[in-house]
């Protein structure tokens, strides 16, 4: 890392130096009349700055990641093969300054290649997280058996070896809370966004529309802290100790409540757009038939908006699922097979918190299973969105 | 066939009722939803608002030149030998002297009476001390923090029935306490040091401060507004202006909109596998926090900016493109300054998205209990390269605790968070409104 | 002369502080055909719309004045809109079938009001329908299969099918062809001339001829007033308001 800083500093330096030299070349060239000059000074500037840096600075990047995928050490070689493409870029093109030199299109070949690169890291950041979680759940395979992570119904992890991990408790517990939190939002952000679109008055937007946004800029920990002291202790409280289900504060139902309400704003605005986006002819038609509006919206609206209410539930349904902080926080830490909603379970994402936070080693198959847990969750929430955008995609055309 | 208009028959009168039921549902959706919020912010209003306010004792103490430095040479080597535990006694001392100079009686013994004062104040007495020796053999005024549970009790959090049952405290010492408040000795005043203070160990919920965790945050935020902003824009300049309509480019948008859609707790297994194993930078440093904090709102600025980006309209474009320019100059020179309110108040939301969030941050180690200020550059960990913690990392770490004076600090750092996001939200807002143009 | 169907006296329609009609005067004939011409933004369209209440559906829309079907005023606070549209059926410029079934789209009106008992009596109301809309040989065949997959000719006799299934007395019809092509608009102007003996049909449109062809009387629209209205033929050959005359001889509009 430290060895990289005087390599920057050169590099800078060169940079900052032809950028004044290119300049006052131009100037030269020019013979003082700038009307000369096919390009500005400005522009064969820019263009020595960016033929200085840019092929350097991709040469550290390539040797870093060399460097570590060979386990290699960094040597003079390579500050030698830096230094010289740095110095080889400000030259050629301090000599290249002439007065027909097409600087401006040189420079801008420079700034797209840069955008270019820009756009690259969103797809580099998708191959990193599946070649990371691969790679390490290769290694969890090779240590566990995968049938027993798949197809194991416990899940008790022993520092001491001899764990069982089996994935479908921690399955069970995920599925059960996104329910309960699919049935508790979806309706509610489903009548909310149909009340705002069809039948309220530009002053209750006004203030009920802002409000349900709040909700879904609350950060995930707030949720989970909201769970864990409020709503589990009054759940267990009103509810599971009287009706003799359980005592425990963190629940099936805590959790899928609490996600219910963080969902409530992710349904009910992907429901409003696309609700929004049924052309009003069609509601015309209904209403000019003599229907009411309820039965407008339910008999035309509605089903003309399926495909994309549909594909929202699924994008909850995946956000529910990948849900951290608030099962965390409010849903257990025992991994079980109930189906009594008051009871304590855990989830995959809990899981994969509890494997890799406090002391981990990476060579056993306790830490290694939290990146099997991983690359599952990516799996199924990817699923999950490509579906939905998909038929929100299709759906948008149609009207369009 | 023909029926009178003025007359409502049987069967839309149900139509109607059942049109009335609909709405009253759709309003229902809505209170429910209101309700939630109202109720959401009131409890974490009413559980954290306590810990703005702090229980202090404001004692006289004498610092005797016998015990804090024997030698009577100032010599800070030999006097920082004196840990807290020496300390201690002498505050305890100068309490019970306190209560007997205002003539309370108590059965209490007199540690604890000492057991009032918070195990923080020693250290800080101590810090004052050694920071000047000059002290020593004078006596001096202190504000002095009061236990956990002196200060719940004044916050209604300690009663003397939960006192009864506590080891650490007793119900004499809440009458005491009371006695010393309406003496003047014990006083409630603003917690300033909440926001600056680092965490505390388990048992001095009183001096856990947020400092830390306000620091690293902080240090994440310019990361990834250094790292974010920068390559989002690139990314949708090119994609917006530039790249040509091909498989390859259909592929990052798809790549995009699901990466927005991927859980955040993936991020943190791609730091912890990337950043940490791979790249071997830091555990629980602010730089491996903010790129994977980076990488999560990338696509919510990418996204915002090429909604942006689109916005402005093609004439623009042409316009400059009519008079010379190249397509570069015209997007650099025209289309961007236009659209950069738009991109400004997107990157805000994402920061803000980014600094709400917990779960990554808990895989690349930022949950460790950190005391230390980090420093933003040191020549050995780099740039933002020491341990920190977080804001809502902070509030996980105390929920983990379990002296529930943590809890109400849990809420009160919530609240913190909370305002910091109002404020950037309400930039955003202010942005949005005041650049908002219409073509 | 026929019975009037339809009597506006003094209607003025404001959108927000906007008057978009000034003091209509009009009375329709029942069985007859009437025409609504004008240039755009004259307010035929918005006058039409104040017929089966339409523009309660637009908040800022107000209606005064007094119209009255059968002699009942419409905007009597007791009358229901769904009752009213019911009786004074409407179909629009573009053709909106719903995202259903040919069958399900012509059976939805009479299923809201409940006007069959039965799935048979519904089957015989839906065949009638599109019999009258001169569907059925296009389309008995292919009754599930969904309604936009019709061509825009076939669409929209889809919806004036769908608009007769609740046996309206009024029929409103607002350009009806105007998205369609001149095969299409043929078609449907020959079946407005048949829906002549069953309704009394009010089509708005653009096109003076068109007018001309389906109309027997024509109501001239000029900047929210009613400029005249007469007998279509005196319209078209004889007009006494200058402005009518500029209007169809092509000076203005």
């Amino acid at each position: 890392m430290q060895s990289l800083t005087p390599l920057l500093l050169v590099i800078t330096g060169l940079a900052v130096a032809g950028y004044f030299i290119a300049k006052s070349r131009a100037m030269k060239v020019a013979g003082g009349d700038i009307r000369t000059l096919v390009s500005l000074p400005r522009q064969h500037a820019l263009n020595t700055v960016l033929s200085t840096s840019v092929p350097a600075l991709a040469a550290i990047l390539l040797i870093s990641l060399y460097l570590r995928l060979t386990g290699g050490q960094g040597s003079w070689f390579f500050g030698f093969v830096v230094i010289g493409l740095a110095v080889t870029g400000f030259a050629t093109s301090l000599i290249g300054i002439k007065q027909d030199r097409r600087a401006r299109t040189l420079a801008e070949r420079w700034i797209l290649g840069l955008l270019i690169f820009a756009s690259t890291i969103a797809i580099m950041t998708t191959v990193g997280i599946v070649f990371s979680m691969l790679f390490e759940t290769y290694n969890f395979f090779g240590q566990y058996d995968w049938r027993n992570f798949f197809f194991s119904t416990t899940w008790s992890p022993n520092f001491r070896g001899n764990s069982d991990l089996g994935i479908l408790p921690l399955l069970w517990g995920t599925l059960y809370i996104s329910f309960i939190a699919l049935a508790f939002a979806v309706p509610i952000g489903l009548f909310a966004a149909i009340y705002l679109s069809e039948y309220a008055g530009p002053r209750m937007r006004s203030v009920a529309k802002p409000a349900i946004e709040v909700l879904a800029g609350i950060p995930t920990i707030v949720y989970g802290l909201f769970a864990l002291f409020i709503v589990g202790p009054a759940l267990r409280d009103y509810f599971a100790e009287p009706m003799g289900l359980g005592q425990s504060a963190s629940s099936v139902m805590t959790a899928g409540l609490v996600m219910g309400i963080m969902l409530i704003p992710f349904v009910s605005s992907l429901s409003d757009d696309i609700i929004n986006a049924v052309p009003q002819s069609m509601r015309d038609g209904s209403l000019g038939l003599g229907a009411t509006k309820s039965e407008t919206i339910r008999q035309v609206v509605i089903p003309a908006a399926l495909p994309g209410v549909i594909g929202a539930v699924l994008l909850a349904a995946s956000r529910a699922i990948g849900e951290t902080m608030i099962v965390v926080l409010g849903a257990g830490a025992a991994a079980r097979l109930s189906l009594n909603p008051f009871e304590a379970m855990t989830t995959v994402t809990v899981k994969i918190v509890s494997q890799l936070t406090g002391d981990t080693d990476f060579a056993s198959p306790e830490t290694l299973v939290a990146f099997a847990l991983g690359l599952t969750l990516f799996v199924i929430t990817l699923g999950l969105n490509v579906f939905a955008l998909f038929i929100v995609r299709r759906y948008r055309e149609q009207y369009e | 066939m023909t029926t009178s208009l003025l007359t409502t028959d049987a069967r839309t009168k149900k139509r109607n009722a059942a049109e009335k039921r609909f709405k009253a549902y759709g309003l229902g959706a809505i209170c429910i939803a209101m309700v939630s919020l109202v109720f959401l912010l009131g409890s974490v209003l009413s559980s954290g608002l306590g810990a703005f306010q702090q229980t202090y004792i404001a004692l006289d103490v004498q610092l005797p030149e016998a015990r804090l430095d024997k030698s009577g040479t100032r010599d800070l080597e030999v006097m920082s030998k004196v840990t807290t535990i020496g300390y201690a006694p002498i505050l305890r001392d100068a309490l019970v002297a306190q209560v007997a100079a205002l003539g309370l009686t108590t059965d209490l013994s007199d540690k604890d009476v000492g057991k009032m004062i918070s195990k923080e104040a020693a250290a800080t007495v101590r810090n004052r001390v050694l920071a000047n020796p000059e002290l020593v053999g004078t006596t001096v005024r202190f504000d002095l923090l009061a236990s956990g549970r002196i200060d719940g009790y004044f916050k209604g959090r300690v009663t003397a029935e939960s006192a009864a049952l506590d080891q650490n405290t007793s119900p004499e010492a809440l009458v005491l306490a009371q006695e010393l408040k309406d003496a003047g000795v014990i006083e409630t005043k603003f917690n300033w040091n909440f926001f600056v203070l680092p965490d505390a160990s388990d048992q001095r919920p009183e001096a856990a401060g947020l400092g830390v965790a306000i620091l690293g945050s902080l240090y994440m935020m310019a990361v990834v507004l250094c790292l974010a902003l920068p390559i989002g824009v690139a990314s949708s300049i090119y994609l917006e202006e530039f790249a040509p309509r091909n498989r390859w480019t259909d592929l990052i948008e798809v790549n995009i909109s699901n990466l927005a859609a991927v859980p955040s707790i993936v991020f943190g297994i791609l730091g912890l596998a990337i950043f940490i194993n791979f790249m071997e930078l830091n555990q629980s440093s602010p730089l491996v926090g903010g790129l994977v904090l980076t990488l999560m709102t990338l696509p919510t600025i990418i996204i915002s900016t090429r909604a942006a980006l689109k916005s402005v309209p093609p004439s623009i474009r042409d316009a400059a493109l009519g008079v010379g320019a190249s397509k570069m100059q015209s997007v650099f020179h025209h289309v961007l300054p236009l659209a950069a309110p738009g991109i400004l108040t997107g990157t805000i939301i994402g920061l803000a998205q980014a600094l709400g969030e917990t779960a990554p941050l808990l895989l690349i180690g930022m949950v460790a209990f950190v005391r230390e200020y980090p420093a933003a550059y040191t020549s050995e960990s780099g740039l933002f390269g020491e341990a920190a913690t977080a804001l809502p990392v902070q509030v996980y770490n105390w929920t983990q605790r379990s002296d529930p004076a943590f809890f109400e600090r849990a809420f009160a750092a919530v609240i913190t968070l909370l305002v910091f996001l109002l404020i950037m939200n309400a930039v955003a807002i202010y942005l949005r409104r005041k650049f908002e143009r219409r073509w | 002369m026929q019975d009037n169907k339809i009597t506006a006296r003094n209607v003025q329609v404001y959108y927000g502080d906007n008057q978009a009609i000034k003091d209509v005067n009009v009375d329709i004939a029942d069985k007859t055909v009437t025409a609504f011409i004008g240039p755009s933004g004259c307010g035929k369209s918005t006058f039409l719309r104040c017929l089966n209440r339409m523009n309660d559906t637009i908040d800022i829309c107000r209606v005064e004045g007094d119209i009255r079907i059968d002699g009942e005023d419409i905007y009597d606070p007791k009358v229901d809109p769904v009752q009213l549209r019911a009786k004074v059926g409407m179909v629009f410029q573009k053709p909106n079938p719903f995202p259903k079934s040919i069958y399900d789209n012509v059976a939805y009106g009479p299923k809201i009001h409940g006007l069959a008992r039965n799935k048979a009596e519904l089957d015989e109301i839906v065949e009638k329908s599109l019999r009258k809309a001169a569907l059925w040989n296009e389309a008995k065949d292919r009754l599930a299969a969904p309604g936009t997959g019709l061509s825009g000719g076939q669409q929209q006799r889809l919806c004036i099918a769908r608009a007769i299934a609740t046996s309206p007395e009024v029929l409103l019809m607002d350009e009806p062809c105007s998205a369609l092509d001149p095969i299409a608009t043929a078609q449907v102007e020959e079946l407005i001339d048949e829906l002549r003996q069953s309704f009394s049909v009010v089509i708005v449109t653009h096109s003076m001829q068109q007018a001309a062809r389906v109309s027997q009387k024509t109501a001239f629209f000029h900047l929210g007033n009613l400029v005249e209205y007469d007998e279509t033929d005196k319209i078209f050959t004889n007009p006494e308001d200058p402005r009518t005359e500029s209007y169809i001889s092509g000076r203005i509009g």
